[in-house]
């Protein structure tokens, strides 16, 4: 029966998670942006939330917790309330343990999971391609079968924290069906290009990847193309929450300035030209989350849902950026200089119709 | 716990509902857009069959009350089945007898008494029509500005003055034995306190149509002008309390009908949308245009973009929609969620329809097809009860927490 209402664990959660981003997140979301770097030992305190081990099972040392698609959109739009870089760098090693909780083998989840469940460890997805076709219906970057194993080849970017991660998740293509491969960093042929310098999320680190010949053993892959595209869609909800999370921020940033802003003797926010524009940011943050909610309980009832997790999430991008662009002109000069956060939610925010795969619920 | 599924309940009566709309509706639909100002008698007759003593509204005090005896949905019900008669002709649907607004009216601030009095006549007999009127031909959105008065006059209310735009005021009024609900000022000194509702039954000597109105769409629904001479009701025909109150309370508890309201002239804006939208995607699909969701972006058509995005834009629409009514059934205040719900369905089944027109390029904006009669019925949900920009109004005060002074 049509229910709104999140479960006690959820709410629980909520607050818990919303606490942190306001407490630990948001503060530092602008030296992190002009610094370029997130501070040591943030990550651990994300960790300690259970972003990461609490779907471990509790034989491989988690807490054993049902995933679920809805409660990963919530907690990612709290998160991407707090900053868009730091979200992702928390979840970051999400990017390899969910995949291998939903299609992984035994053995793989045996010798790799323990150690996410036991603390922080960075770990990648490298699914973007540097180009301007890039689809993910058909990835350039190939697996082809040899000597039992597979040799892998093509060029990804937007990978993150890839200079520390141990492992790479690689999604290519493997004739017609597309398939995950388990690639160490270390492995020969692969190249971890320089540090890339994008227009926001300026704190996360992304790299491009290079694989050239890379020969990976049969027990590197990880699973087949509909785990691929469960796993885009997973990511697709992930995405969009975070850019409703921030479009949120935006929203509340922009209405409280606002509120405050005299202009003609009264408060801005009292001229329907600013007051219509406010309105309509809060109409599309709901509607955004109402979208993706709806896709990620269809993903949590095993259902096909490509349609509504590419839909929600290209809501939900649009909905960001014109949500950021919007608060950036509310503020007028004020949004246009680095003291307000604006301008930052606004640059993160054009990204994310190239982002895919970049974060996982 | 969240969750997207309609109940059993909703979805075999949606079932139900959707053959009505397509194989009642949908036959005659074109015939009375063109036969403006004629009934569909035999359709009417078999609707008021069909759903006598069914209500259009929410019950305030009986949803509160079946809120805390667990879960209700009447009104998410309401809004399922209103989207289906909707998609299968939305001036029919208007057209089809029960109390409408004026018995939400009554719903939503009438006594017990009233209720059993008013909506009782409804159960059975011969078909009748509720209605409400509000709107002055001075005064529309300003709703706190009309000058139609009510006066005491010993046991009665004499009401004086003129309504325009009231659905289904002529079958409501003059054609049935049902009632209009007429909002009027008792004390104009005291504004927005001094308005109250008043229920006329039909035929009350002093109460009479001047005009049916000609209309873009909705043509199957007669819209009433009427006016007030002397029109004397019982002093018991007032909604809510007479006394006037300083402040605004009295006023706002007339507008709190539209609370339950909106969202459901929010479901019908989507049924127009998704009788638009439903349309489109087969003759796209028979012209081998195929919507390729997980596509590469570079690679999407013009017109996949499009569709996409008024896909996406009606099921915002239907989600905040179906939310806002979720809250009435739990008994929660929903003012803002409904502006919202309606704001967006009305624009966004204005933008769908226009854009389906498009896809079908010169079959669409032909008659022969119903694409271009969507559209023009589509219209009036981006005007009636409370435009567009009057509910982003209510939208902002709400989330500023500003007054109607403050922000006007």
């Amino acid at each position: 029966m049509f229910d709104l209402e999140m479960t006690e664990d959820q709410k629980l959660i909520h607050e818990t998670v919303t606490s942190f981003a306001a407490a630990e997140i948001r503060p530092l979301s602008r030296d992190c942006d002009e610094s370029g770097e997130i501070p040591a030992g943030l990550a651990g305190k994300g960790f300690d939330l259970g972003l990461i081990h609490s779907a471990i099972p509790e034989e491989q040392g988690g807490f054993g917790e049902q995933r679920s698609a809805i409660t990963g959109a919530i907690v990612a739009e709290a998160l991407g309330w707090g900053d868009l870089s730091i979200a992702m760098h928390l979840l970051a090693p999400r990017l390899v343990v969910y995949p291998l909780l939903d299609a992984g083998t035994p053995e793989q989840r045996t010798t790799l999971l323990p150690a996410f469940a036991s603390g922080y460890l960075a770990a990648t997805a490298a699914v973007v391609e540097p180009r301007f076709d890039f689809d993910t219906t058909r990835f350039a970057t190939t697996a082809a079968a040899k000597d039992g194993g597979f040799v892998l080849n093509g060029a990804k970017c937007f990978v993150p924290l890839a200079q520390e991660a141990e492992t790479i998740l690689v999604l290519a293509q493997l004739g017609d069906e597309r398939a995950g491969f388990l690639v160490p960093r270390g492995a020969a042929g692969v190249t971890i290009g320089e540090r890339e310098k994008n227009m926001g999320i300026k704190a996360l680190a992304t790299y491009e990847v290079g694989l050239e010949n890379v020969v990976v053993p049969a027990t590197a892959r990880v699973g087949d193309d509909a785990a691929v595209e469960r796993l885009l869609n997973h990511s697709r909800i992930a995405l969009g929450a975070l850019a409703l999370g921030m479009g949120r921020a935006a929203y509340e940033y922009a209405r409280d300035y606002a509120k405050e802003r005299k202009a003609f003797g009264v408060a801005i926010a009292q001229k329907q030209a600013i007051a219509f524009i406010l309105a309509e940011m809060a109409i599309e943050t709901d509607a955004a989350r109402l979208l993706l909610w709806e896709a990620a309980w269809m993903l949590d009832q095993g259902k096909d849902a490509t349609r509504e997790c590419v839909l929600a999430k290209r809501y939900a991008s649009n909905a960001c950026l014109k949500i950021t662009d919007n608060a950036v002109q509310v503020l007028g000069g004020h949004g246009y200089v680095r003291d307000h956060p604006v301008e930052l939610w606004l640059r993160n925010a054009r990204g994310f119709t190239s982002f895919e795969g970049m974060a996982i619920v | 716990m969240i969750d997207f599924e309609l109940s059993p309940n909703i979805q075999s009566s949606r079932q139900m509902i959707h053959m009505v709309a397509e194989q009642l509706m949908r036959p005659i639909s074109r015939e009375y857009d063109e036969r403006e100002h004629e009934k569909p008698t035999e359709f009417l007759e078999t609707m008021w069959k069909l759903s006598a003593g069914t209500s259009f509204g929410s019950d305030r005090e009986a949803d509160k009350k079946a809120a805390a005896s667990g879960p209700k949905e009447g009104n998410l019900a309401s809004c399922v089945s209103i989207e289906e008669l909707s998609w299968g002709d939305a001036g029919l649907y208007l057209s089809i007898p029960n109390p409408g607004l004026g018995g939400a009216a009554v719903l939503a601030a009438g006594t017990a008494e009233q209720k059993q009095r008013f909506l009782a006549p409804f159960k059975d007999g011969a078909p009748k029509w509720g209605a409400m009127a509000i709107t002055e031909p001075h005064c529309g959105s300003d709703s706190a500005a009309l000058l139609t008065t009510a006066v005491r006059d010993g046991d009665d209310w004499v009401l004086n003055g003129t309504k325009i735009y009231c659905t289904s005021g002529l079958m409501a009024t003059e054609k049935s034995d049902g009632f209009v609900v007429v909002w009027a000022t008792v004390d104009k000194s005291a504004g927005r306190a001094g308005i109250k509702s008043f229920v006329v039954p039909a035929h009350t000597p002093g109460m009479k149509v001047i005009k049916v109105e000609n209309k873009l769409g909705i043509r199957a629904s007669d819209t009433a002008m009427m006016v007030f001479e002397d029109c004397r009701i019982p002093l018991d025909n007032i909604l809510g309390s007479a006394e006037v109150k300083a402040g605004t309370e009295g006023f706002k508890g007339a507008m709190a009908t539209f609370d339950a309201t909106r969202p459901l002239v929010a479901a019908s804006a989507l049924g127009i949308g998704r009788a638009a939208l439903d349309f489109a995607r087969e003759a796209l699909e028979r012209a081998g245009v195929t919507i390729r969701y997980g596509a590469a972006p570079s690679t999407l058509t013009a017109v996949e973009r499009d569709f996409m995005e008024i896909e996406s834009e009606l099921q915002a629409a239907r989600l905040l929609t179906w939310r806002a009514a979720w809250m009435m059934d739990r008994g929660k205040r929903n003012n803002l969620e409904a502006s919202m719900a309606k704001a967006k369905a009305g624009l966004a089944v204005t933008r769908v329809t226009q854009k389906a027109v498009e896809f079908l390029g010169p079959l669409g904006y032909s008659r022969k097809l119903l694409l271009e009669k969507w559209m023009r019925d589509a219209k009036i949900n981006d005007i009636f009860e409370g435009t567009q920009q009057i509910n982003m109004l209510i939208v902002a005060r709400r989330i500023l927490g500003y007054s109607s002074k403050e922000l006007s």
